[in-house]
């Protein structure tokens, strides 16, 4: 055998991940370039979801548009409903009663327990941690339950409504709640036991996907990736809405902002959401559900159309024609889903239709950050780092 | 009483006999066939949209699927069913249909959620009307989105389905 004259040649290769992938969390579509496992370039593709969801919304009246966005972030509906909701009330000056703003915050914040206990799960699942999935489905199973006694389902609710919430919370509904809230910070315990201080979740997440605060404010990230760099920035804070301003909580940061600290912001954040929840039904002031001049927007009870005249002639104008009493103008209003900041971006034209309804999906943005984690990083990781951005494909293509 | 245990068979289902004593039982390699591909269904890890989550959460701890013998596989080559969870886009479809040839015979589909039947409320330019355009589908699971209860039905009609095939085994099927 002769001595090897020049080192061994390789190559860079080209690897697809996904659409179909059991870690993609949807149909994330990634095109890697990778020097051996070290991923050099990476391409996100998107637009496997498109279904064109903001061009549906022109050609609906406003109420008619609130199932739509059930299902741009599907796991957390409740909170895409009242961020549209609150935008459409802003834009025509509704006031919303206190009782509907204090079920809303509580109800939001019930999304948000739900759609993080979705990402523990996931992520991780992805990273090796089966149990985790198997614990955190009972408990999302339980707000589920709850969901299903509050307004019949699931997963797509449709509950608010422009200018309150579709029917008032029973007392049984509220006892419930109390006792999940008294039953979910042991829980959350349990989740940590299991991962928190585990070898190789340790490995697997510190110092992974690191991002400073400067550039994660420049890449315009929002919600726990903005906060798991250490900036403070919350819209429930900054720019309060429905009841947040009423309720105390904390807004909790990490520090190194890697998928460590991001998981312990998040699992802090559970923590919030269930003092929240906690505030909201000791708080719940008496009263409406509807503001007094929403009827001009929203359907009457059915019950009243079908025994009143009036209530018919109203019903059917807004079923045809949606509400004729749109200002014209438009307005931008963001809100704090579980994925980030969630904005309706609604020109009105004075028609009962929105003339253009775009959403700046927190989604989106978090997925042009992915070759900027991934890069240099190894293939592993980039199942991480789809992990701790929490997207969800049906938001990220509308 | 004597039991002539060698001419006389005792049927204890339709179309299953045993033979007393012998420890034998007598069937078709239809019901053999059917019998295993019924009972151990593994569905390919494919979630499209909001579909999917009610489908991970029939998976779960709460409703327990591997106690019908069903387990995700996150290969095409290793799955037996497909449960198209959600809407198809018209950029979806193509790989919707790859990952459907990639699995190997006897394979079936299950529609599940409005968007798979028939659209749902998506009426617009970029999304498939009903997956059933590109796709033999067997079971149609409707609902926005279906419950972890529905799904389960469809699949246990589909395990129906499965037990009533004739010949699926055979090279001249």
């Amino acid at each position: 055998m002769g001595r090897v004259e020049k080192p061994l040649e390789t190559r860079e290769i080209t690897l697809n991940m996904g659409p179909q992938h059991p870690s993609t969390h949807g149909v994330l579509r990634l095109v890697l370039q990778l020097d051996g496992e070290t991923v050099v370039k990476c391409t996100p593709y998107v637009g496997y979801l498109h279904r064109g969801i903001e061009k549906l919304a022109e050609g609906m009246t406003y109420l008619q548009a609130l199932p739509l966005t059930d299902r741009l972030d599907y796991i957390s509906s409740m909170a895409n409903n009242v961020g549209y909701c609150v935008a459409v009330e802003k834009l025509f000056g509704i006031e919303v009663p206190e009782r509907a703003k204090f079920i809303r915050t509580m109800v939001c914040e019930m999304t948000r327990i739900s759609s993080h206990i979705i990402w523990i799960a996931t992520h991780a699942l992805d990273l090796g941690a089966m149990t985790v999935f198997l614990y955190s489905f009972r408990e999302r199973e339980w707000i589920l339950d709850l969901f299903e006694m509050l307004c019949g389902a699931r997963l797509t609710v449709s509950y608010p409504r422009i200018g309150g919430v579709r029917n008032d919370v029973s007392q049984e509904f509220l006892d419930s709640l109390y006792k999940f809230t008294e039953e979910f910070p042991k829980r959350i315990e349990e989740y940590e036991t299991l991962i928190d201080k585990n070898r190789i979740w340790l490995k697997r997440t510190k110092g992974i996907g690191v991002i400073s605060a400067e550039e994660a404010i420049n890449w315009g990230l929002s919600g726990p990736m903005l906060r798991g760099s250490g900036v403070k920035y919350d819209v429930r804070k900054a720019f309060p809405y429905d009841a947040y301003d009423k309720v105390d909580f904390e807004v909790p940061i990490g520090k190194n902002g890697d998928v460590y600290d991001r998981y312990r912001c998040r699992m802090e954040e559970l923590r919030q959401s269930n003092r929240i929840i906690r505030q909201c039904i000791e708080k719940l002031p008496p009263g409406p559900i509807m503001a007094p001049d929403a009827p001009k927007f929203t359907l009457p009870p059915k019950d009243r159309v079908l025994a009143d005249m009036e209530s018919l002639i109203h019903h059917f104008v807004l079923i045809t024609k949606g509400p004729m009493a749109a200002p014209e103008g438009e307005i931008y209003v963001a809100t704090e889903v579980p994925k980030g900041e969630l904005g309706f971006y609604i020109v009105s034209d004075g028609t009962g239709r929105p003339y253009r309804m775009r959403i700046r999906a927190p989604s989106f943005v978090h997925t042009s950050v992915l070759p900027r984690l991934s890069e240099g990083h190894l293939v592993a990781d980039v199942i991480a780092n789809i992990g701790t951005i929490d997207i969800v494909l049906g938001e990220c293509d509308r | 009483m004597i039991i002539d245990t060698v001419t006389e068979t005792i049927e204890v289902e339709e179309g299953i006999k045993i033979i007393p004593g012998a420890n034998t039982i007598i069937t078709t390699i239809d019901k053999i066939v059917n019998w295993a591909r019924a009972s151990s269904l593994w569905p390919m890890t494919f979630g499209l949209a909001c579909c999917a989550i009610e489908m991970m959460t029939t998976g779960s701890s709460h409703y327990d699927l591997d106690r019908l013998g069903i387990i995700f596989r996150g290969s095409p080559r290793q799955a037996d069913f497909m449960i198209v969870a959600g809407t198809v886009t018209k950029k979806m479809a193509p790989v919707v249909r790859r990952v459907y040839d990639q699995m190997p015979e006897p394979k079936y589909v299950i529609a599940m959620g409005s968007c798979a039947c028939t659209g749902g409320i998506f009426r617009s330019y970029s999304t498939v009307q009903g997956c059933d355009s590109f796709l033999p589908v067997d079971v149609y699971v409707p609902g926005c989105p279906p419950r972890p209860e529905a799904l389960m039905y469809g699949i246990v009609k589909l395990q129906e389905k499965i037990r009533k095939e004739r010949i699926r085994w055979s090279p001249w099927r």
